[in-house]
C-alpha cells in the first residue's frame, strides 16, 4: 500500500512539474459553493453535464456500427439492436439520456430564471446556457431521424415543413437542411454530419465558455438570499459538493439503466417515402408545446397565416429569452420583480399544459 | 282528354307564348330546350336538366332524337327533319350503336374505348330475347345507362359504377313480380350482399372486387355455363383456377353437372373461404360428398390437419415474437422471416385446390421449418430479456452500494 502511495506521489510530482497541477488543486480547494435554502438547484447544471458526457460516450459506441445512408441506416441500427453485444443497451441509454439531458437542461434554465442567477455579471453565462439548450434540442431533432424509421421520417418531414413557413428564408433553409425539396437520403447524411460533427463542435465551445464563467464568477447566490444578507455558510466544492454531485450522477445512471432495460428504444418499421404517413405522428416531447400551439392557431391572423404568426412568435420568444438579462435589469440592481416571476411561472405552466394536451389529443390522421 | 294530355297541351301553349322572349335572350339555344324546360310534365321537362350532367350533353337532344333544334315551332319535331322521337326498345341498340359501334368516331373521344357493346349485347340473354321474341321487358342500353343521365363508370353517381352495378341489375333481377315470367331466382342481389366480394367492394373499398358484370359480362350478360364457371372465377383466382382445372375433381364435377368453384364456394353468396370449408367438420364443403369412411374423406381430413398444424405453429411463433417485441426486444428480422411461413400457409391453402395431399404437405413442411426457426428466435429473445433484468439488478445493486459508500464518506468528511 505504501509502495502504491509512493508511486502515485511520484507520478503526481512528475505531472505537477510539467502541468502545474498544484495551481489547479489550489483552485479546486479554494472553490466554495454557497449553502442556503436553494442550494439543491446548483446540482442541475452538473447533472446535465453528466448526461451530456453519457451522450458522448454512448454516441461514440453507436458510431462503430451506424452507417449513415438511406439504404443502410435502418439495417445497421437493427443489427446493432439484435446482434451486437449490449448494442441495445448503448442505443437505449443514448436515447433516454438525451431526453433526460434536455429535461434537466429545461429545469436548469427555469431555476436560473426564478432565482435570477442570470443577473449582472452573469449575462454571458445565461446567453451561453440558452444557446446550449437550443443546441441540445437541435441534437434531438437531428438524432431522431438517424435510425431512418417510419415515425422519424414523417416527424422530420412535418418538422422541416413547419420550417418552410418562416417568411423569406424558411423555404431556403428547409431546402438546405434537407438537401432537397423533401426528406431523403441526402437529409439523413446532412443530419448525421450536423449531429456528430457540427453540434458537438459548437457545444464544446459553448460548454467550455459556460464552465469557465461558472468557475470565474462562482455560483450565483439567489436574489432573495442576497437581500437577506447572503449565504450564511459555504461548502467546499472538492470534495463535499463533488461527492454529492456523484451521488446524483450515480442515481441518474441507475435510472438510465432501469429505463433502458424496461423501456428499450424501439426501432419500428423502416422509413418508406412512398407510404402514407402513419396516424399519430408527434414530435419529441420537448417540441410538443410549439407543435401543439401551431395547431391551435386559426388559419389566418389579420393578413398573415396563423402558422407564420406562430413561428414568428416562437422566434421572437427565443430572442427575448436570449436577451432576458438585458430586459429584466431590476434584479441586477437588487430589485425583485413579481411581474417577471409570474411571466416565468406562466411560461412553465403553458409548456406543461400544452404539452399534456398534445399527448392527450386525438392522433392526427 | 285526360289530365296528362291537357297538361301537355297547356305546357306547349305556354312555351309557344314565352318562346319568342326566351329566343331573343338565347339566340343560339336549342328549341328543344326552350320548349321542354317550360313544360309542366316532369316526364318531358326533366330530360332538359338531366342532360346537362349527361356525358353526351354536347351532342344535344338531336344527337339521339333527331329533329331540328333551330326551328322554333312544332316543325322542329317533323319526321321530315329526322325526328325519331322516343325510340322503341328494339331501336335502342342501333341508335346507340350508330356512334358506339363506330371505331373511327369513338376514337376521337377515347382511343381505348370499346366498340363491341352492340355485338356483345346481341349475344346476351337480354339481346337475344329482344331479337327472337321481341321481349320488351328485357334490358336495353337505357335499362342500365339511364337515358339523359348517363355518366362514365368511374363516376360514383353512375348507375354502372362498381358500387352501383348490383343495384342497377337488381332493379329487375331482384323484383319477383317483374321477373315472374322468366322463372329464375330473384335472390341473387340479396345473396350477393352477403358475399365477401360485396364486402371487399363496399367495406374495404376495393373497386376491383367483382360485382354482377365481372362474372356475367356486362353487355353480353349471360349466366356462366356449368362447365366454364372455373374460367370465370379463374379470371381473378388464377392459381386456384388452374389447379382445379387440372384436378380430377374438375372432370367429376362436370360429369355430375356441378358448377365448378361454386359447388364449394357458392356463386352469388361467396363467403370468405376459411379452413372450416376443408375436412369433414361442420360447415366443411368436402362433407357434402365425402364421409369419414371414404378415401376422399380421409384425404380431406389429413389436409385439414396439416393446415391446422401449420396455422397453430405459425400463431405460436407470431405470439412469442410479439411478446418479445412488446418487452422492447428487436425481433423484426425474425418477424420478417416468419412472413415466409405465412406465404407457405397461403400456398398450402391454395394447393388444396389440386386435391393432392402431397402438394399440400410439401407447402406445410416448408412452412413448419420456418416457424421452428422463428419460434426459436422468440425463445432466445425472451431468454435475453431475463438476462437483461438480472444484469440490471446486479448493476443497480452495485450503484446503490457505491451511493451508500459516498454518503458515508460525505458524513465522515463533514463530521471531521
Amino acid at each position: 500500500m505504501g509502495n502504491l502511495k509512493q508511486r502515485f506521489s511520484g507520478v503526481w510530482a512528475w505531472l505537477d512539474e510539467r502541468l502545474d497541477l498544484a495551481a489547479v488543486r489550489k483552485i479546486a480547494e479554494k472553490k466554495e459553493v454557497p449553502v442556503h435554502r436553494h442550494t439543491i438547484w446548483y446540482y442541475l447544471g452538473g447533472m446535465t453535464l453528466f448526461l451530456y458526457l453519457i451522450q458522448i460516450a454512448t454516441g461514440i459506441l453507436l458510431l462503430f456500427y451506424y452507417r449513415p445512408s438511406a439504404e443502410d441506416a435502418y439495417e445497421s441500427v437493427q443489427f446493432l439492436m439484435s446482434e451486437v453485444h449490449f448494442g441495445w443497451l448503448f442505443r437505449s441509454i443514448h436515447a433516454w439520456s438525451a431526453n433526460l439531458m434536455i429535461f434537466t437542461a429545461f429545469l436548469h434554465l427555469f431555476s436560473v430564471l426564478l432565482l435570477r442567477s442570470y443577473r449582472q455579471p452573469r449575462e454571458i453565462s445565461w446567453i451561453s446556457g440558452v444557446l446550449l439548450l437550443g443546441l441540445a434540442m437541435a441534437f434531438g431533432f437531428t438524432g431522431y431521424l438517424l435510425p431512418w424509421n417510419e415515425l422519424a421520417y414523417f416527424a422530420t418531414r412535418v418538422g422541416t415543413q413547419i420550417m418552410e413557413a418562416v417568411p423569406f428564408i424558411g423555404a431556403y433553409m428547409a431546402t438546405v437542411l434537407r438537401g432537397g425539396d423533401d426528406v431523403s437520403g441526402a437529409t439523413l447524411t446532412r443530419f448525421y454530419a450536423i449531429h456528430v460533427a457540427v453540434l458537438p463542435m459548437l457545444t464544446t465551445f459553448l460548454l467550455g465558455l459556460h464552465l469557465f464563467l461558472v468557475q470565474k464568477l462562482g455560483m450565483s447566490v439567489p436574489l432573495d438570499v442576497e437581500r437577506e444578507g447572503g449565504a450564511k455558510a459555504g461548502m467546499k466544492f472538492v470534495p463535499n459538493f463533488l461527492l454529492r454531485d456523484l451521488v446524483g450522477w450515480l442515481t441518474a445512471l441507475a435510472i438510465l439503466a432501469a429505463l433502458a432495460a424496461y423501456f428499450p428504444a424501439h426501432l419500428g418499421a423502416k422509413a418508406d417515402p412512398f407510404a402514407p404517413a402513419p396516424a399519430g405522428i408527434k414530435p419529441e416531447w420537448y417540441f410538443m408545446f410549439m407543435f401543439q400551439t401551431l395547431k391551435y392557431l386559426p388559419a389566418h391572423i389579420l393578413w398573415l397565416e396563423g402558422e407564420v404568426v406562430g413561428i414568428l412568435g416562437f422566434m421572437l420568444a427565443g430572442v427575448l429569452l436570449l436577451i432576458w438579462p438585458f430586459i429584466e435589469r431590476g434584479s441586477g440592481r437588487g430589485e425583485p420583480s413579481r411581474v417577471f416571476t409570474w411571466i416565468v411561472v406562466g411560461m412553465i405552466v403553458y409548456i406543461i399544459v400544452v404539452t399534456y394536451l398534445g399527448y392527450a389529443a386525438e392522433p392526427m390522421a | 282528354m285526360d289530365t296528362r294530355t291537357y297538361r301537355l297541351l297547356l305546357g306547349l301553349a305556354a312555351a309557344t307564348l314565352l318562346w319568342p322572349r326566351l329566343g331573343q335572350a338565347q339566340e343560339e339555344a336549342s328549341s328543344c330546350v326552350g320548349c321542354h324546360a317550360a313544360l309542366s310534365d316532369d316526364l318531358l321537362s326533366a330530360p332538359v336538366s338531366e342532360l346537362e350532367r349527361d356525358v353526351h350533353s354536347d351532342f344535344g337532344c338531336v344527337g339521339c332524337h333527331g329533329g331540328d333544334a333551330q326551328e322554333f315551332s312544332m316543325l322542329a319535331m317533323d319526321p321530315a327533319r329526322g325526328y325519331v322521337g322516343i325510340p322503341e326498345p328494339r331501336e335502342v341498340e342501333s341508335l346507340c350503336g350508330r356512334c358506339h359501334s363506330d371505331a373511327e368516331f369513338m376514337k376521337r373521344f377515347d382511343p381505348a374505348f370499346r366498340v363491341d357493346q352492340v355485338t356483345e349485347y346481341r349475344t346476351s340473354v337480354h339481346g337475344s330475347r329482344l331479337a327472337s321474341v321481341n321481349d320488351q321487358r328485357v334490358a336495353t342500353c337505357v335499362g342500365c345507362h339511364p337515358a339523359h343521365s348517363i355518366k362514365p363508370p368511374s363516376d360514383p353517381s353512375s348507375s354502372v359504377h362498381p358500387l352501383n352495378v348490383a343495384e342497377t341489375c337488381g332493379q329487375c333481377h331482384a323484383d319477383p313480380d317483374y321477373m315472374s315470367p322468366y322463372a329464375i331466382p330473384t335472390d341473387q342481389h340479396d345473396r350477393y350482399m352477403e358475399s365477401i366480394h360485396w364486402h371487399m367492394l363496399s367495406e374495404e373499398g376495393d373497386l376491383s372486387a367483382p360485382t354482377c358484370n365481372d362474372c356475367h359480362g356486362n353487355h353480353g350478360a349471360a349466366p356462366p355455363g356449368v362447365s366454364w364457371v372455373g374460367n370465370v372465377c379463374g379470371q381473378c383466382h388464377m392459381v386456384m383456377g388452374e389447379l382445379f382445372a387440372e384436378s380430377f375433381h374438375s372432370e367429376i364435377f362436370t360429369m355430375l353437372g356441378r358448377p365448378g368453384c361454386a359447388t364449394c364456394h357458392d356463386n352469388h353468396r361467396t363467403v370468405a373461404a376459411g379452413d372450416e370449408l376443408l375436412g369433414l367438420g361442420e360447415g366443411a364443403a368436402c362433407a357434402m360428398c365425402h364421409t369419414e369412411s371414404s378415401a376422399g374423406g380421409a384425404v380431406a381430413s389429413s389436409m385439414r390437419s396439416l393446415i391446422d398444424s401449420l396455422t397453430a405453429r405459425y400463431e405460436a411463433a407470431d405470439s412469442i415474437l410479439a411478446e418479445a417485441e412488446n418487452v422492447g426486444l428487436e425481433v423484426s428480422e425474425a418477424q420478417f422471416g416468419l412472413g415466409d411461413a405465412r406465404t407457405a400457409l397461403v400456398s398450402a391453402r391454395t394447393a388444396v385446390h389440386s386435391f393432392s395431399l402431397e402438394a399440400v404437405k410439401e407447402e406445410v413442411d416448408a412452412g413448419l421449418e420456418v416457424t421452428a426457426v422463428a419460434y426459436a428466435s422468440g425463445e432466445g429473445a425472451l431468454g435475453e430479456f431475463l438476462i437483461r433484468r438480472l444484469g440490471l439488478a446486479i448493476s443497480v445493486a452495485l450503484i446503490l452500494a457505491l451511493i451508500a459508500g459516498l454518503v458515508l464518506k460525505i458524513r465522515k468528511i463533514e463530521q471531521a
